[in-house]
C-alpha cells in the first residue's frame, strides 16, 4: 500500500493508450442516465466496464454531455479505487489484502496468480487481458482468502484452488463460469450462495429466526407517520452502522422537516475491515431491508429511496434488482403502495465503487450525488438538508431490518431484549482466529468472553471490537459486554491469538485509513501518514521511548482537528494497543547495556549516505578489502 | 452571509470578549467583523467557506469545531487563542509544511507567504518532529503568463472556488483521493484553460503560498517591503478592534 511518499497519484500518468471511443456510444451511455451529473458514478462505471478505462478524451465528452467541467469529471474518476484513469485488464482480479486474509495464506494464493498470468500485482497483462491489484477488505474475512475477479466473488482460496483458477482464467473460462457451468439457469440467490457462503452460526429471534412477509408493512400502513416514529423510539433502536444514534429520533428530526421532497437512504457500504453483516443481511433478507425502507418513507414522508451498495459487493446487484422488481409488481413499492392513497415510494441501487469513506453518512450521500465521496460540512445535518439539499434518512441495513420487524412485533418485545441502553439483537460478523467464523445474532449484554466460546476462539490473544475504527482489547478486558456503552461496534469482531504480531496488525490497519482518507482536511490526509510511518519505526526496532509520546500526541491533533468521524477514530489502532497492549510498544523501545537498540543496524542506518557519496564507508564496512 | 438586519443580532464570547453574530454567521465572520483574528489558510474573504486546513480549529460549547463554517450560536463561549489550540494549529501548519516542499529562502513567495506568516504567528520555532514527504510534482510552466508550481500547494482550494464563483471558469479541481489528492488544472496543463493572469484566482491575494506564480513580476516588492515584513498574518483584522 501506498505510504504516501510517491508523489504521484496515477493521475497525471501517460494517457489511456487504447482506441479512441466514439462519441456517439459515450454519449449514449450519459443518455441512459439522463445526461444527469448526479449520476455521475453510474456514468463512469459503466464506463469503466466497457472500456476498461476512462480516459482524458473520455473525460471531455462525458463532461460536454452532463454540462460537467472535465477536472470536475475527473474529481470523480479518481477519487475511486475501481475507476482507472489508465486501462486495465478484460479480467481485473482483486485480492483482498485485510489482515484476516494475510493470516489465512494471501500471500500464497496471490503468488500462484502471479506465477500463472506472468504478470505482478499492480501490473497489467502486455495483451490487456489481465490486471492484478490489492483492495481493502471485501467483506468476506470468514472465507478468506478471498478475492474479485471481475464482478464475481471467489473464496476461501488455496494455492491449489488459486492455481487452478488462473490457469481456467487463461484458457479462456469466464469468471461466470468459474462460479458455474449453468450460471446463467441459476436465480441471482444462486449465484450469490455458490459464490459466497453465508455462515449463519446463531440465528436470532429479530433478523436471523423466521420472519413473516411484509407482517411490518403492513402494520405500519394502518398507522399514522407519528405512530410509527413513536413505535421505533419508544423500542430504542439505535443505529447499527457504528455510530449507535437513536433511529425514532433521527426519523422524527427527518419528519418535522418542512420541504418539498424526502428522502430514505440506505447504507449498504460496510467496509469497516472484519465488517461483513449486511452480507447476509442483503443476501437472505433483503425484502425484510426494502419493507424497513418503505416503512421509513411512510414515517417521514419520502417517495424516494436508494440504497447505496458498496462496490465490493457487486455479485449482489442482479438480486437486489431483481427483489425490488418484484416489490413494484406486487404494489409494494410504487405508486399507492397496499393501494393506499399518496403512499409511493420508490427506491434506486447506487452502487460504489471503492471507497470506505463513503460509509460515513455524508460521503455516502455525496458519493449518491455523483460526486467524490467527501463528507460533507456539518450542520446542515442530513436530516435537515442532505440528498441534493432535500431532508433525508441514512440508516444502515441491519438497523432498516430492526425496524420493520419492530413494526410488526411491537416496540416493548424489541425493548426487553438487550440490556439498558442497548435494546434488542445484534449481528457479529466474526473472524479471524477462531473455530466458527460467521455470523452470530445475539441480544447485546454478552460478554466478549461468552462470544469467544460460541465461536471457539478460546486461544484469542487480542480481540479488535468494531474493526480498526474501534478497541484492540487483551485478555485482562474479555470480561467486558458488547453494548453501546461498554464496547460498542458496527458488529466486526476480529480474534488474534499469540500468535500474531500486534504491531503488524496496527501497521496494516493505519495504511488502511491512509489508503482511504479522503484528503480533504489536512489532520486525516497528512497526519495519518505521520502515524503509519512513526508505526513502522516501532516494527523496525527504531523507536525510542519518546516515539510512544509523539505517537500519542500526534493522534490528539489528529482526533480532535478531523473534520468527519475517519480521522475522529483512525488513530484508535494505536491508541488502544498502547493502552492494553503496553508491552508491546516497550520492548521494542527497551534500550540495551550500551543505550544502543539492540536492533539498530549500522550499516541500513548508512546506506543512504553510502549511495549518496557512491563509496563505502571507511570506518563501518567491516570487509573494506574486498 | 453577513447580517443586515441588526435586530436579529445576538452575542457569544469568544476568549471572555463579547461578540455580536447575525442569524447565519459563522464564529469566524462574526470574529473578523468584531476584530478577533481567528487564524485560518484555506478560508479566504470574498470565498466560499470550505473547512478543509482546520487551522481555525476553535472550542465552542465545549467541542473543537471548524469556526469558518460553524455558525455562531447566542450565549456561546469559544475559545480561541488557547495554548491548547495554538498547539494543535501548530502541528496542523507544520503537517502542511510537511506534506509539500516549502522552502521559504529561495520561494518567491516569502514575505507574502500565508503558510510561512501562519508559521511566525503560531510560535513555529522548534525544529519540526515530522517526516517530510518530498513529493515530486511536475512543473506547469506552459502557460505564457503563469506558472504553478503545485510542490508548494497546500490544498487550500482557493483558487479553484475562486475560478468557479468569481471568474465563472472552472480553471482548477481537486483530483486523487487521500495523500495523493491535490489541485489540478481542467485540462492537459494550464495553457490548455482559458486561464488568465487577470482572473481573481490567479491574483496575488488568492493563492496564500508560492504554488500559482505570476510571470515576470519575481521580486518586484523587495524582501522587507513584502505583505508580512509589516505585521504579523490577521494584524489588519485585530487592528479593528484599537
Amino acid at each position: 500500500m501506498d505510504n504516501g511518499q510517491n508523489g504521484s497519484n496515477g493521475v497525471a500518468s501517460p494517457v489511456c493508450n487504447v482506441a479512441p471511443i466514439p462519441e456517439a456510444e459515450i454519449a449514449a451511455i450519459c443518455a441512459a442516465h439522463g445526461n444527469d451529473q448526479h449520476r455521475m458514478l453510474d456514468i463512469l462505471r459503466e464506463v469503466q466496464d466497457r472500456y476498461r478505462c476512462i480516459a482524458p478524451s473520455t473525460m471531455d465528452m462525458i463532461a460536454a454531455e452532463t454540462g460537467l467541467t472535465r477536472i470536475e469529471v475527473e474529481g470523480v474518476a479518481s477519487f475511486y479505487s475501481f475507476l482507472s484513469l489508465t486501462p486495465k485488464g478484460r479480467i481485473t482480479i482483486r485480492f483482498c489484502d485485510d489482515i484476516v486474509d494475510r493470516y489465512c495464506g494471501l500471500k500464497d494464493v496471490v503468488e500462484a496468480f502471479e506465477d500463472v498470468l506472468g504478470i505482478k500485482t499492480g501490473e497489467t497483462s502486455p495483451d490487456g487481458e489481465f490486471s492484478l491489484e490489492y483492495t481493502p477488505c471485501i467483506g468476506m474475512c470468514d472465507q478468506a482468502p478471498a478475492v474479485m475477479i471481475n464482478d464475481v466473488i471467489v473464496t476461501g482460496l488455496t494455492v491449489e484452488t488459486a492455481q487452478s483458477t488462473a490457469e481456467a482464467l487463461k484458457q479462456g473460462t469466464s469468471p461466470e463460469q468459474l462460479v458455474s457451468d449453468r450460471f446463467k439457469d441459476l436465480t441471482p440467490h444462486e449465484r450469490a450462495l455458490r459464490m459466497v457462503e453465508n455462515n449463519i452460526r446463531h440465528a436470532g429471534e429479530v433478523l436471523l429466526g423466521p420472519v413473516p412477509e411484509d407482517a411490518g408493512l403492513n402494520k405500519a400502513a394502518a398507522m399514522t407517520p407519528t405512530q410509527i416514529i413513536t413505535a421505533v423510539e419508544e423500542s430504542g433502536l439505535r443505529g447499527c452502522g457504528g455510530a449507535g444514534f437513536t433511529t425514532g429520533r433521527k426519523w422524527r428530526f427527518a419528519a418535522s422537516e418542512r420541504a418539498e421532497k424526502h428522502y430514505v437512504i440506505c447504507n449498504a457500504d460496510e467496509g469497516e475491515p472484519g465488517t461483513f453483516k449486511d452480507r447476509v443481511l442483503l443476501t437472505e433478507r433483503p425484502h425484510l431491508l426494502i419493507e424497513g425502507m418503505t416503512i421509513a418513507a411512510r414515517a417521514v414522508g419520502a417517495r424516494h429511496g436508494i440504497l447505496y451498495l458498496r462496490g465490493e459487493y457487486v455479485y449482489l446487484r442482479e438480486l437486489l434488482e431483481q427483489v425490488l422488481e418484484e416489490r413494484r409488481r406486487r404494489n409494494l413499492l410504487g405508486k399507492a403502495i397496499l393501494g393506499i392513497k399518496n403512499f409511493d415510494f420508490d427506491i434506486r441501487l447506487q452502487l460504489g465503487a471503492g471507497a470506505y469513506i463513503c460509509g460515513e453518512e455524508g460521503a455516502l450521500i455525496s458519493s449518491c450525488e455523483g460526486l467524490p465521496g467527501e463528507p460533507k460540512t456539518r450542520p446542515p445535518f442530513p436530516v435537515n438538508r442532505g440528498y441534493l439539499g432535500y431532508p433525508t434518512v441514512v440508516n444502515n441495513v441491519e438497523t432498516f431490518c430492526h425496524a420493520a420487524r419492530i413494526l410488526d412485533k411491537g416496540a416493548k418485545w424489541f425493548h426487553d431484549m438487550g440490556t439498558e441502553g442497548s435494546h434488542g439483537t445484534k449481528l457479529f460478523s466474526v473472524c479471524g482466529d477462531c473455530l466458527n467464523p460467521g455470523i452470530y445474532e445475539l441480544p447485546y449484554g454478552h460478554s466478549v468472553w461468552e462470544l469467544l466460546e460460541m465461536v471457539g476462539g478460546g486461544d484469542a490473544a487480542a480481540v479488535q471490537v468494531g474493526g480498526p475504527s474501534g478497541t484492540m482489547i487483551a485478555r485482562d478486558s474479555f470480561h467486558r459486554k458488547l453494548t453501546f456503552d461498554d464496547l460498542a461496534t458496527g458488529g466486526a469482531i476480529i480474534v488474534f491469538n499469540g500468535e500474531r504480531n500486534i504491531l503488524e496488525i496496527v501497521e496494516y490497519y493505519m495504511s488502511f485509513f491512509v489508503h482511504e482518507s479522503c484528503g480533504y482536511c489536512t489532520p486525516c490526509r497528512v497526519g495519518n501518514v505521520f502515524l503509519q510511518k512513526a508505526i513502522h519505526k516501532f516494527r523496525k526496532g527504531l523507536a525510542n521511548p519518546e516515539d510512544v509520546d509523539y505517537l500519542k500526541d500526534l493522534s490528539a491533533t489528529i482526533i480532535e482537528t478531523s473534520r468527519c468521524g475517519l480521522g475522529m477514530t483512525s488513530p484508535n489502532p494505536i491508541l488502544t494497543t498502547l493502552q492494553n497492549f503496553p508491552l508491546v510498544y516497550s520492548v521494542v523501545t527497551k534500550p540495551n547495556k550500551d543505550r544502543i537498540r539492540d536492533t539498530f543496524d549500522i550499516q541500513s542506518a548508512i546506506d543512504g549516505a553510502r549511495k549518496i557519496a557512491k563509496r563505502r564507508s571507511y570506518i563501518f564496512d567491516k570487509d573494506f578489502t574486498q | 452571509m453577513s447580517g443586515t438586519k441588526k435586530e436579529t443580532g445576538f452575542a457569544f464570547t469568544i476568549d471572555g470578549v463579547e461578540v455580536t453574530a447575525y442569524a447565519g454567521q459563522t464564529i469566524m465572520e462574526a470574529a473578523d467583523e468584531a476584530g478577533v483574528y481567528i487564524p485560518r489558510l484555506c478560508d479566504h474573504q470574498g470565498l466560499r467557506h470550505q473547512g478543509s486546513c482546520r487551522v481555525c480549529t476553535v472550542k465552542a460549547g465545549g467541542r473543537s469545531v471548524a469556526a469558518c463554517t460553524q455558525p455562531a450560536a447566542p450565549g456561546q463561549s469559544v475559545e480561541n487563542e488557547t495554548p491548547h489550540l495554538n498547539k494543535m494549529r501548530r502541528d496542523l501548519v507544520e503537517m502542511l509544511f510537511h506534506e509539500g516542499n516549502h522552502l521559504c529562502p529561495i520561494c518567491e513567495a516569502s514575505g507574502n507567504c500565508e503558510l510561512q506568516a501562519m508559521a511566525y504567528r503560531l510560535d513555529m520555532t522548534e525544529t519540526t518532529r515530522f517526516p517530510y514527504l518530498e513529493p515530486c510534482r511536475a512543473l506547469d510552466a506552459s502557460h505564457p503568463d503563469i506558472a504553478l508550481d503545485t510542490n508548494r500547494c497546500i490544498s487550500c482550494g482557493r483558487c479553484i472556488r475562486a475560478s468557479q464563483d468569481v471568474d465563472g471558469k472552472g480553471v482548477f479541481g481537486y483530483v486523487g483521493r487521500g495523500i495523493h489528492r491535490r489541485v489540478a488544472v481542467n485540462g492537459e496543463d494550464l495553457a490548455d484553460t482559458d486561464a488568465e493572469v487577470t482572473d481573481h484566482a490567479i491574483s496575488s491575494e488568492v493563492c496564500p503560498v508560492g504554488c500559482i506564480i505570476r510571470k515576470r513580476v519575481g521580486f518586484v516588492t523587495p524582501i522587507g517591503e513584502r505583505e508580512f515584513d509589516k505585521g504579523l498574518i490577521g494584524h489588519e483584522i485585530e487592528e479593528k478592534r484599537k
